[in-house]
This record gives C-alpha cells, structure tokens and sequence, in this order.
C-alpha cells in the first residue's frame, strides 16, 4: 500500500512538472538502445571474432582465419600508409585490376569500380526488393548459398541487408551469371525473366561512371578516404588511384562489378559452425 | 483595449498544417496506387528513372509518414496543447516558420529522393543537408511545444493532460533516434556514408526504424486519440491509470522491438530474441491503450450509427488493437521465418498506417475543420461515403497481402517429393500478379476517399463564411 501510495506521487510529480517528465522519459526510452546496441560493439561473437588490428580498420580471425583477407599497413619513408599486398592495380594494359587478392582469400575493402556500382546500387533503391542476407534455413541454402555472416558486411557503410524480397536475394549473386547476362537482365529484364517485375535500367548504359548528381565530378578519392575514416582500409595510394580505376567505365560496368563480387569474398567451410 | 474580442488560441498555423496534411494524403496515397500498380503492370515505370518502383516507392513512404503524417502531428499538437493548457502557443511565429520549413524540407525530400540522393537507410532517406534542416525544424516543433505547456497557467490547468505527455515522448524520441541513426560524414552535397556500418548498422536502422513507427506513427498519434476520442464521444477518458499504463510501458518498451526485424540475420540470437519477447510483451498496454479508447464510449455506443467521425476514429482503434496484436505474433521467430522478406510486412504497415494511423488522423482533421472555421461540416453524407471508402480499400489492401505473403513464404520453402525446391523463385513472382491487382485496387479506393476528404474539406471552408453570414441573419 505504501508503495502504491509513492509511486502515485512520483506520478503526480511528473504531471505537474513538464521537465521532469521529458527528463523520465528520455531515461525510459534510452535503456534499450544501451542493452541491445551497446554490447555489440565490444562482444566478439558478434562479428563471428573478426578483430581489427590498427585503426585503419585491417582485421584478423583467429578462429575463422578463411574470412577475413589479412594485411598490415606502414608508414613509408615519406610519411604514406603502405601495405604489404595491394588491392588493386594498373596492369601492362593500362587496366585496373585485382592485385594481391583472388576470389575467396576473404572480406576485403571494394575496389573503386565496385564502390561506385555499390552507390548506384543504393541510388536507384535495389535494397528496396533484394535482400542481401541468408538465412540458415534448408531452403535459402538451396537456393542462394551459405548463410550470411556480419563479417561479410562489415565494410558496408550502410549495410545492405535489405527487408523485402519482391526479388532474389542477392548476398552470393556474383558468379552465378556472366557480365552479359546482368547488361540484358538491367537492359530489359522481361527479355530474360518473362515472369520478373523489376523496371528497366536503360540509362545505366549511357552514363559515365565519372559523373555525379547534375554533371558534376564522382570523386573516388574522397570516397575512399571517407571510407577509411570510417574503418575500411585503403592505402594512401589506393585512395590517390581511384578516379583513375574508374576512368571511361559507364554506370553499367560499374553495376555489374559490384554485382559480380557479391558473395565472392568468402569460401565459407561448410563443416563449420559460424554462428553460435 | 477589450481582451475580450482576441482569439483565444493561435489556429492560423493549425489551419494552413491541417490543410496541409489533407493535400499531403491525396499525393501520399497516388503515389502509393501508382508504386503498387508498377508492381502488377511493371511497363508503368516507363523507363523513367525518377519514377522507377524503388524510388517511387521511396517517395510514397515519406509522403504519407514524414508529411502527411508529419503535418498531422504538427497541427493536432499545436492544436491540443493550447486547448489543454488554456494558453496560446508560446510562440506563433516560431510555430508558423516550423510549419513553412517543415513543409519545404519535405517537398526537398521528394524531390532528391526521385533525382536518386538517397542515404540508403530505410525510412532516413533524405540526404545529409536536408537531414540537418529537418532535424532542427523538428527541435523547433518540440521546444515550442515544451514551452507552451510550462507557460501554462498551474493554478487553472496544475496538472498536464495526458495527449501531451504522448506528443511529448514521441518529439523527444524520435529526436534522439533520427539524429543517432542519421549521424554520417558527407562526400559531397549530394552523399554521404553512415557512421555506423554493418551488423551495429544494421541494428541502429531498425531501431530508428521500428521507432519511426513506434513513436512517430503510434505515441503520436496515441496522443491524438486520448484528446480526440474524449472531445468527439463528449465523455471522458474511460480509465486515468489505464493511460499510465499505457504511457510509461510505451515509452519503455517500443524502443527494445528493432531487433525483431533481424530475426535469423547475422545479428546476434540474443538481440533477436530479446526484440520478440519484448514485442509479445507490448501486446498488454497496446490493448489497455486500445481499450481505453474504445471503452471512453461506454453507454453511448449509439453515437456510432449517427456520428461519422466517431466511427472514423473507432474504427482506428479496432485497427490498432489488430495490428498491435499482428506485430508480436510476427516477432515470433516461427512466424517471422515465414512471413520476413514477404508481402505479409507489407500488409502489417498498411493495416497500422491505412487502419490506425491515417483513420485516426482523419477523424481528428474533420472535428478540427469545424472547430477552427466554426462551421458544419459541407457535406456529413460525403464523410459516410469516405468512411466506406477507407475502410473497404484498406481491408482489400491488407487481405491481398495477406495471401499474398503467407503464399510467398510457403512456395519459398516447398518441396516436391524427390526432395529438392519445387518452385523457382520467378515462379513465385507471377503467382503474386493477382494479388498486386488487388493490392492496387484497394489502395485506389482508399485513394479515392482522400480525395472525397479533401473536396469536401475545400468545400468547407469556401462556404464557411457564407454560412455563418446566412446564421446571422436567420438569427436576426
């Protein structure tokens, strides 16, 4: 009874007390945010134990070694980050490719090219109707691969995990079809899925990569820079390449790299356990 | 100087945000009908690039939550807290800039959004410089509204009343959670990258992202219905420690449901779950809020049969209670394996967003209309037939989805006897086409009524002074 009676009064209090009240109330609805988001920056498991190594954002895995692609970064003798493996450079050609990374070496920041189709992705809202995120059941094994780990994610600024699948999931999408079939599929895509309701990207093939919002310059350099102040790691020379590895490539090329790599990052061992 | 002939309240802001948030509907609701008939008859995206499904969608969502329901916020608010405290606004002007600019932000919003600069957050689309404006318009909105209650008079109105506490919870809420979620470093005027990537990302979103439902389209609109459901039924609250109750358990408990919408996702088990036994949870105050309003009509049930807006706002409560009792069962991690991913969300948001949200702020905007002009309203049969509108296009709405997402998730998951899938994915999508039909249909009949609501609404205030002049005069 007498407890009834005090909290009647804190009540009461609060009523007549409007500052009182938003102050209760702010510390109400913080709790949550401090249980569930807090603890996720610091708990291991939550990033399957993938740990960062400096601040640039390299990491390593000791127990799931396979997921994450190792490198360490230095200081050169004029003062530049370098590292010991480049993520991509110019060949004999005069082509940007891959350098000291193949398929399944694990998660690596993206390339340039692949960065700009992933900004394209998310300009023209393909998370709107594709997931990117496996679950562990039978049938989505079936269909589009092993389920999705947070480390495959973890340079995603923002994430991509998407709500709704009115399409595919897209988690493991690269490989599966060649470039050609992506360039027919964003073209005309009932020409390939008579069934599929997705609208048609025609003018992805017009545009130069190059360009931003009303003519003006995509810069890569800043975004890659960007990227590493929020923990991706580039090299200071991969982030003073990147206009040029995108030099001359339409939107589509771009949006086919990107599409291309989905998935590719990781040979998951399928006797293994990841998620706890 | 005679006092006396002053208005009491300051309404010129809440006329032009009412008036506002009924044009907001119409547009909210067409762009809805047109996204959801590109789904059925994909050739409608014309190969227009502003126009494509995802960006269109993306333009309706913020139509009919940021503006429409935004402005509704923003005029029942203004419009409550004068009557409840028996004061004027604390500043008017200040009222006025938060309602112009808060205007200009969201035709900023649907703009950008259509030419592609999107953050890619869902529900925090807008881009950073837009993001910024409308953060601070929104704290211009709550600081207003904070001081209008503390320059109340305590010796007349000593207590707050409880509509305020819900506007209040939900300004604060939803100032924290879109500030934190949309905290990003800008690589152009156009662009920006999150601060926060990832599986922790991906669990700051949601939990803005269920909050840009908890707290901007339920406390709000929770506050709208304690102060409107008393005044139009003319009998008070049915219970005081029911809205208690119902106030610090929302303001508690809506914040913990993000994580439910990463069930079996790379976040951890333990966030997820604790996001559904959370949600199962909030079953209880949702239904004591829900009952609070329905029971405030004890022994004058009758009204129903002659008030249509009554019936507006009731009808919001029963769909409340529904999809307030719809979201914990799909928290549930059994459920949420099938209907995630499916068109089953889809009809949960529209059976909360059609069914409570938009009926409950259309009864509000009615009862307002004729306060604030002082007038009747041009036509009541004309609010009967939108009732009928509303509420059928919203159930055809839900129903299609319905079926729609449970099929979905059980061909996903089906397999023919030799044991491998039996359906393709393609396969999957044509099956949908009817039910997108129907989908669209029933958002055009909603649609239809917004329109009904707003000629009527037009019609109003064009005769209101005729008809007043004409009561004068029969009077005199």
């Amino acid at each position: 009874m007498a407890k009834r009676q005090k909290s009647t009064n804190i009540q009461d209090m609060f009523e007549r007390n409007i500052f009182a009240l938003l102050t209760a109330t702010a510390l109400a609805f913080s709790i949550a945010g401090i249980v569930e988001i807090v603890p996720l920056f610091h708990l291991k498991s939550t990033t399957d134990y993938t740990e960062k190594t400096d601040q640039y954002g390299n990491v390593k895995n000791e127990r799931f070694p396979e997921l994450v692609w190792e490198r360490t970064f230095t200081e050169d003798a004029n003062g530049k980050l370098v590292s010991e493996k480049a993520l991509y450079k110019e060949d004999t050609n005069g082509n940007w490719v891959l350098a000291d990374w193949e398929a399944g070496d694990g998660v690596r920041p993206y390339t340039p090219l692949e960065l700009a189709g992933r900004d394209l992705y998310i300009r023209e809202g393909c998370y709107i109707c594709h997931s990117q995120m496996i679950r562990p059941f039978r049938d989505e094994r079936e269909r589009y691969g092993h389920y999705s780990l947070a480390t495959e994610s973890m340079y995603d600024f923002p994430m991509q995990w998407g709500s709704k699948r009115t399409g595919p999931d897209l988690a493991r999408l690269g490989g599966k079809y060649s470039d050609e079939w992506h360039v027919m599929h964003m073209l005309r895509p009932q020409d390939v899925v008579p069934e599929s309701v997705m609208p048609a990207y025609p003018w992805l093939a017009e545009n130069l990569v190059s360009k931003s919002f009303f003519g003006t310059e995509r810069d890569m350099s800043k975004r890659l820079s960007v990227m590493r102040t929020l923990g991706v790691p580039y090299t200071d020379e991969e982030i003073a390449n990147a206009n040029k590895a995108i030099a001359g490539f339409t939107e589509m090329d771009a949006m086919v790299a990107y599409l291309q790599v989905l998935g590719t990052m990781v040979k998951l061992d399928d006797s293994k356990v990841y998620r706890q | 100087m005679d006092t006396t002939a002053k208005p009491q309240y300051d309404d010129g802001v809440v006329k032009y945000l009412t008036v506002g948030a009924v044009v907001f509907l119409v547009l909210g609701t067409f762009f809805g009908t047109f996204a959801a008939s590109q789904l059925a008859w994909p050739a409608l995206n014309f190969d227009i690039a502003e126009i494509t499904f995802a960006r269109l969608r993306v333009i309706h969502t913020n139509t009919v939550i940021f503006a429409f329901g935004g402005m509704t916020l923003m005029a029942t608010a203004f419009y409550t807290v004068q009557r409840t405290n028996g004061v004027k606004l604390w500043s008017n002007g200040l009222a006025w800039w938060t309602a112009i600019l808060f205007t200009i932000g969201l035709l900023a919003t649907v703009t950008t959004i259509g030419l592609g600069m999107t953050t890619g957050k869902e529900y925090h689309e807008q881009e950073w410089p837009i993001a910024i404006a409308i953060a601070l318009v929104w704290t211009l909105y709550t600081f207003n509204f904070i001081l209008t209650i503390a320059s109340r008079n305590k010796e007349t109105h000593s207590h707050v009343y409880v509509s305020n506490w819900f506007f209040l919870g939900m300004m604060i809420a939803i100032t924290y959670l879109y500030v934190i979620n949309g905290l990003a470093i800008p690589v152009s005027l156009f662009q920006s990258y999150t601060l926060f990537g990832g599986v922790q990302g991906a669990m700051i979103q949601w939990w803005w992202g269920h909050n840009a439902v908890g707290f901007f389209l339920t406390a709000g609109f929770l506050a709208i219905m304690y102060y409107f459901v008393p005044k139009q039924a003319q009998r008070p609250i049915y219970s005081y420690r029911l809205s208690v109750i119902h106030f610090w358990a929302l303001m508690f408990g809506y914040v913990w449901l993000g994580a439910h919408h990463l069930q079996y996702t790379a976040l951890p088990d333990w966030t997820g779950s604790l996001g559904a036994v959370i949600s199962l949870a909030m079953i209880i105050p949702s239904w004591g809020g829900a009952l609070n309003g329905m029971l405030t009509l004890s022994g004058a049930w009758d009204r129903l049969r002659t008030d249509y807006i009554l019936r507006f706002l009731i009808m919001s409560l029963a769909f409340y209670a529904m999809s307030t009792f719809e979201g914990p069962v799909m928290a549930a991690k059994s459920v949420n394996a099938l209907s995630h991913y499916t068109d089953w969300t889809i009809g949960h948001v529209h059976s909360g967003a059609l069914g409570w949200v938009a009926m409950v702020s259309i009864g509000a905007i009615y009862h307002m209309v004729m306060k604030l002009w002082k007038t009747e309203m041009y036509s009541m049969q004309l609010i009967n037939i939108h009732f009928w509108l509303a509420t059928i296009g919203t159930v055809f709405y839900i129903v299609a989805m319905w079926v729609s997402g449970i099929m979905q998730g059980l061909m996903w998951r089906a397999y023919d006897e030799y044991g491998t899938l039996a359906y393709t994915f393609a396969e999957s999508v044509a099956a949908m086409h009817p039910y997108y039909v129907m989908r669209a249909f029933g958002g055009f009949i909603f649609f239809l009524g917004a329109v009904v609501m707003l000629y009527n609404i037009v019609m109003t205030i064009r005769t209101a002074g005729a008809r007043s002049a004409n009561k004068v005069e029969s009077l005199a």
